[in-house]
């Protein structure tokens, strides 16, 4: 694959140079001199200087033939979204991902319509609520492209649904129920499935039903 | 008429003062608090201390029920956001961009943002100045 990668800092190099090892051709954009000068000694013509949100130099990069992958991971967001933006809207790039530093950005990438993305802070936001359990609906995945997302909810003792069949619930629109995590052993949530305390159970769901979901499934 | 202005530095606190002085409810939008003084003394007009990128910071200056939102600080790419965001999510119908680059300029115009890039102005006028020169000169 051609992959272009806009943004020579720690998370650009280390790109730059695990793709190349893998044998795929790569260009790395940087505009900083400083950063150009040690990524030249390193990777040679691989890397060119300049603004990657400028458009002779995405060209000079080769934007136009196009790549298969543009991957925008500067640590600033409004340029990510731009090159993002260019790159596929521009110059059809058929797949670009895009980091995002801030996470309070990540609705403005969604807005316009720049997905994949990846959020380091949100990432560890979503192992820390994976680990304490005082989080009662944890977040496992986002389905950005199908605006759908997966969590799971343990069951507590005071459950308004402990002892009721899946069949039985009013979820939320939106959401459905997933399986269901006994003692180790999973299965698929049917409508006979019998819900009990304890029971570890996965919910597709649209984002923004988590407080209805908890409602039927946790009454609060 | 209310209007907002993001980005208050030698161009936006221009733009604010003279929409003000227009009869506009002008709310400037900047993340340093010295912007304010920019806009002088007797500023009238309102302003909220933060960065355009922030939807709160934008809710905060009134972009729910602004007439027209100008984008005019000093970061292209700043400005290309904001004004998206200012054009889709709150679906400002007067929504107006500086844009130094030509290039990006001229590609979001074509998608709908209106930009105004001051470098293509000043080349226009330029070479208008330099075409001046060329008349026919009196023979001393």
């Amino acid at each position: 694959m051609y992959i272009l990668v806009c943004g020579g800092g720690k998370v650009g190099a280390n790109l730059a140079r695990i793709l190349l090892r893998s044998g795929h051709e790569v260009t790395l954009i940087e505009q900083r001199a400083d950063r150009f000068a040690s990524l030249e000694e390193e990777f040679e013509h691989i890397v060119q200087r300049g603004d990657a949100t400028e458009l002779f130099i995405l060209e000079r990069a080769g934007i136009k033939r196009p790549p298969d992958l543009v991957l925008a991971v500067t640590g600033d967001d409004e340029d990510n979204l731009v090159i993002c933006q260019l790159a596929k809207e521009k110059y059809g790039a058929p797949k670009v991902i895009a980091r995002v530093n801030d996470p309070r950005n990540q609705a403005h990438f969604d807005l316009l319509g720049i997905s994949p993305t990846i959020c380091a802070t949100s990432n560890i936001m979503g192992l820390i609520e994976h680990e304490v359990p005082e989080h009662e609906l944890v977040h496992l995945l986002e389905l950005r492209r199908e605006n759908l997302e997966i969590v799971e909810v343990q069951i507590a003792e005071d459950s308004p649904v402990a002892g009721k069949r899946v069949e039985k619930l009013s979820l939320p629109e939106g959401s459905r129920l997933i399986s269901v995590t006994r003692n180790g052993e999973s299965e698929i949530a049917v409508g006979a499935t019998e819900l009990r305390p304890g029971d570890q159970v996965l919910a597709i769901l649209q984002p923004g039903k988590e407080d209805e979901l908890r409602k039927v499934l946790l009454k609060r | 008429m209310k209007a907002i202005v993001i980005g208050c530095g030698r161009v936006g606190s221009n733009i604010a003062r003279q929409l003000l002085y227009e009869g506009w409810d002008v709310t400037a939008v900047d993340e340093k608090e010295e912007a304010l003084a920019r806009l002088g003394e007797g500023w009238s007009g309102g302003f909220v201390l933060g960065h355009g990128m922030d939807v709160d910071v934008l809710r905060a200056a009134g972009i729910d029920d602004a007439e027209a939102v100008v984008v005019s600080t000093d970061g292209d790419n700043t400005n290309l956001v904001i004004g998206q965001v200012a054009q889709k999510r709150f679906a400002n119908p007067c929504v107006v961009v500086r844009v130094l680059d030509p290039a990006r300029a001229a590609f979001y115009e074509e998608r709908g943002l209106h930009t105004v890039c001051p470098t293509s102005t000043a080349i226009d006028a330029l070479i208008e100045s330099v075409r001046a020169c060329e008349a026919p000169k009196v023979e001393a």
